[in-house]
């Protein structure tokens, strides 16, 4: 990895070149914490990053198939994805590592840590998708592709306008990231769509403390019990809300989401502590 | 030449009832069984007719939509299969990318073959987009998906001698030995439909018919296309049956009435496109580029006349559309002209894929439409000797 601060850098996990974002990397010993994003990316510009970096050094990749990421042939499900952070984490070596996943990122660190929590410490999830709770017949999760984009950002927003973007004033590549980050979270959430019918069932092997953090502005996810029904199936986890946020929590309010995932990681160096 | 009578099976008692969106969400209650069974059999009674004046007949499919009844193809098929005697049966298309279960294509289009006595053409294609919301098939990688179903149904009808096994990455089949097997070997001759320029070079690699439906005069580059691809396995030029072209079709003896009837089949393109928004363009359908450029507002014009005039054809006038070669309209010596016309400009097409019934043209007029097209225009058509492009160097 190299040591830049405001772009991407790039690394290659089992022969998939992906690009991440750094931060904090000041001190290789500090506690990692690996930001996995939701079906929209991560931006550099984020704030979230240098909120999180205050706690530790921040590794924010973009998954394979999103943004500039290599989308190779046959990686197409969060269970794909899940096993490529597994070699990702095995690769760099983390230890202890300060999971946090939001939206498809909660549910991928959830496919992820129901195979193993050997080098994770504990989880954060911000309005985590991916399970099933409501019957057939009726939607945890509203259908995106049935509506427009502006649609899309009034249900998953607070503050819709912050979504707004200008695309004929962006970078060719950053419209070409939008663009295959639409692509990609099809391609791992088509159907069954945004969930994995296996992944309730599962989460009870989840060991590793775990704290969901819920934007109660979400509206696509319909079911009003579902950060409930997720915190039910995580023995010992716990559920907060985060107000005047929706769907993305950590972009709507950076600092209020950073200051609670870092308090969270805190309360088990206190408790290694008085131990 | 060939010409084919083709009908989308409109259900048009429902075109001026809905709120933005004739196809996957316009509720099934606006429409009437009983009526649906009464066009059904209609449209099966004109291509009756096609056959008995020496066209061939095309039918296809869409999902959910007031555009076109025929949600299953095969149904009609079969009953042009029976009932149908010389034409040849098209079927474009056979939405591959829609379809989860390849096996059941060969078996259905095996089926079709032997009843028909070996008249079928396999047009496959990878379906419309807005149809993914109503088959739930993923659009991102269809296409990689549409060629495995394809290997699949191949090898299926021509495969002989001990079941065999397949274990892809989409399709995976136990004991493989379908009954019947077509009559037509090693299986129905493919065709398949494309508006890009390197889709139509990967069907003349295979040497499939290309078709181009509606596309006007913007036709010659996909044809200049193939033409290499083909050039490229088979070292030679294509004949001008390797390409087929989706036209309207309205001719009458009097110019006026061709035009009245043009415009009734022209709303086949001014209600094809009312479908409601979010379903027009699926994620992973069109290519990262083209999603690129959509996002930054850019729209493709729809038709392109014969001076190089940008047409929008659905909302254009008739003179529009045959100036776009969209629709071929008059009496039945101006349409020969206006197709030969095109047929030159294309470097050779030998399958008119004519839409001779679409919407409110009622029976009567569909009836003379294609019987006067077979007597005065269809004969001076094959008689015409074309002259076929060279390739093109790439």
């Amino acid at each position: 990895m190299s040591g830049t601060t405001d772009a991407h850098s790039s690394l290659v996990v089992a022969g998939v070149k992906i690009e991440l974002i750094e931060r904090g990397q000041g001190n290789p010993r500090a506690r990692p914490i690996l930001l996995l994003h939701p079906n929209i990316g991560i931006e550099p510009a984020a704030p979230v990053l240098d909120a999180l970096a205050k706690g530790g050094r921040v590794i924010a990749p973009t998954h394979p198939g999103f943004g500039a990421s290599q989308s190779p042939k046959g990686m197409n499900s969060i269970d794909d994805l899940s096993y490529f952070y597994l070699d990702l984490m095995e690769q760099l070596d983390l230890r202890d590592v300060l999971l946090v996943g939001v939206g498809i990122g909660g549910w991928l660190a959830c496919e992820i840590a129901v195979k193993t929590t050997e080098r994770i410490d504990r989880l954060v999830l911000g309005n985590p998708l991916g399970i099933k709770v409501g019957d057939r017949e009726t939607r945890d999760i509203f259908d995106i592709w049935s509506i427009t984009q502006p649609e899309i950002d009034a249900l998953a927003y607070f503050d819709p306008s912050i979504a707004k973007r200008d695309y004929n004033a962006l970078p060719e590549a950053d419209v070409l990231a939008a663009a295959r980050n639409r692509e990609a979270t099809a391609r791992v959430a088509w159907s069954p769509y945004m969930h994995n019918p296996k992944l309730l069932a599962r989460l009870r092997r989840i060991d590793v403390p775990v704290l969901i953090l819920w934007g109660t502005a979400d509206r696509i996810v319909l079911n009003s019990g579902y950060g409930r029904a997720y915190a039910a199936a995580i023995p010992g986890a716990r559920l907060e809300t985060i107000e005047r946020a929706g769907h993305y929590p950590h972009i709507e309010q950076p600092d209020e989401f950073a200051r609670r995932t870092l308090a969270f990681a805190e309360q088990k160096q206190q408790a290694k502590a008085s131990a | 030449m060939r010409v084919y009578q083709f009908t989308e099976q409109a259900y048009y008692p429902a075109w001026k009832d809905h709120a933005g969106s004739l196809r996957i969400n316009l509720p099934n209650s606006k429409l009437d069984p009983t009526t649906a069974g009464e066009l059904f059999n209609r449209y099966y009674d004109e291509w009756q007719v096609a056959d008995d004046i020496g066209l061939d007949i095309m039918l296809n499919e869409h999902h959910q939509t007031a555009t076109c009844l025929s949600s299953t193809v095969v149904v009609g098929l079969s009953i042009m299969a029976r009932i149908t005697k010389k034409a040849r049966l098209l079927v474009l298309g056979y939405p591959l990318g829609h379809r989860p279960d390849p096996l059941r294509c060969a078996e259905e289009l095996s089926t079709i073959d032997v009843v028909s006595g070996g008249r079928l053409d396999m047009g496959f294609v990878k379906g419309v987009p807005y149809e993914f919301p109503a088959s739930n098939q993923n659009p991102v990688g269809v296409m990689d998906r549409l060629w495995e179903a394809h290997d699949f149904i191949l090898k299926a009808m021509s495969h002989r001698g001990e079941p065999f096994n397949w274990e892809g990455e989409y399709f995976h089949y136990r004991q493989v030995n379908i009954w019947p097997r077509p009559i037509q070997q090693p299986h129905p001759p493919l065709w398949s439909t494309t508006n890009s320029k390197n889709n139509a070079y990967a069907l003349g690699e295979k040497g499939y018919v290309i078709a181009t439906l509606g596309s006007g005069y913007g036709t010659r580059p996909l044809y200049d296309a193939y033409r290499q691809g083909y050039y490229k396995t088979h070292r030679k030029a294509p004949g001008a049956d390797r390409f087929a072209y989706l036209g309207l079709v309205a001719v009458a003896h009097d110019e006026s009435e061709a035009r009245r009837r043009g415009d009734l089949i022209a709303d086949y393109l001014r209600t094809s496109a009312i479908v409601h928004i979010p379903y027009r363009n699926p994620p992973g359908y069109l290519s990262i580029e083209d999603n690129a450029k959509i996002l930054k507002g850019f729209k493709q014009p729809r038709g392109t006349a014969k001076d190089g005039r940008p047409v929008d054809i659905y909302t254009c006038s008739v003179q529009d559309l045959v100036d776009a070669g969209i629709l071929f309209c008059g009496t039945p010596d101006q349409v020969y002209k206006q197709i030969v016309e095109f047929c030159e400009y294309c470097g050779g097409m030998g399958n008119l894929l004519m839409m001779g019934q679409a919407g409110y043209l009622n029976h009567a007029d569909t009836v003379d439409n294609l019987t006067l097209f077979a007597k005065e225009v269809m004969p001076r058509l094959q008689a015409w000797k074309q002259s076929v492009a060279e390739v093109a160097a790439a």
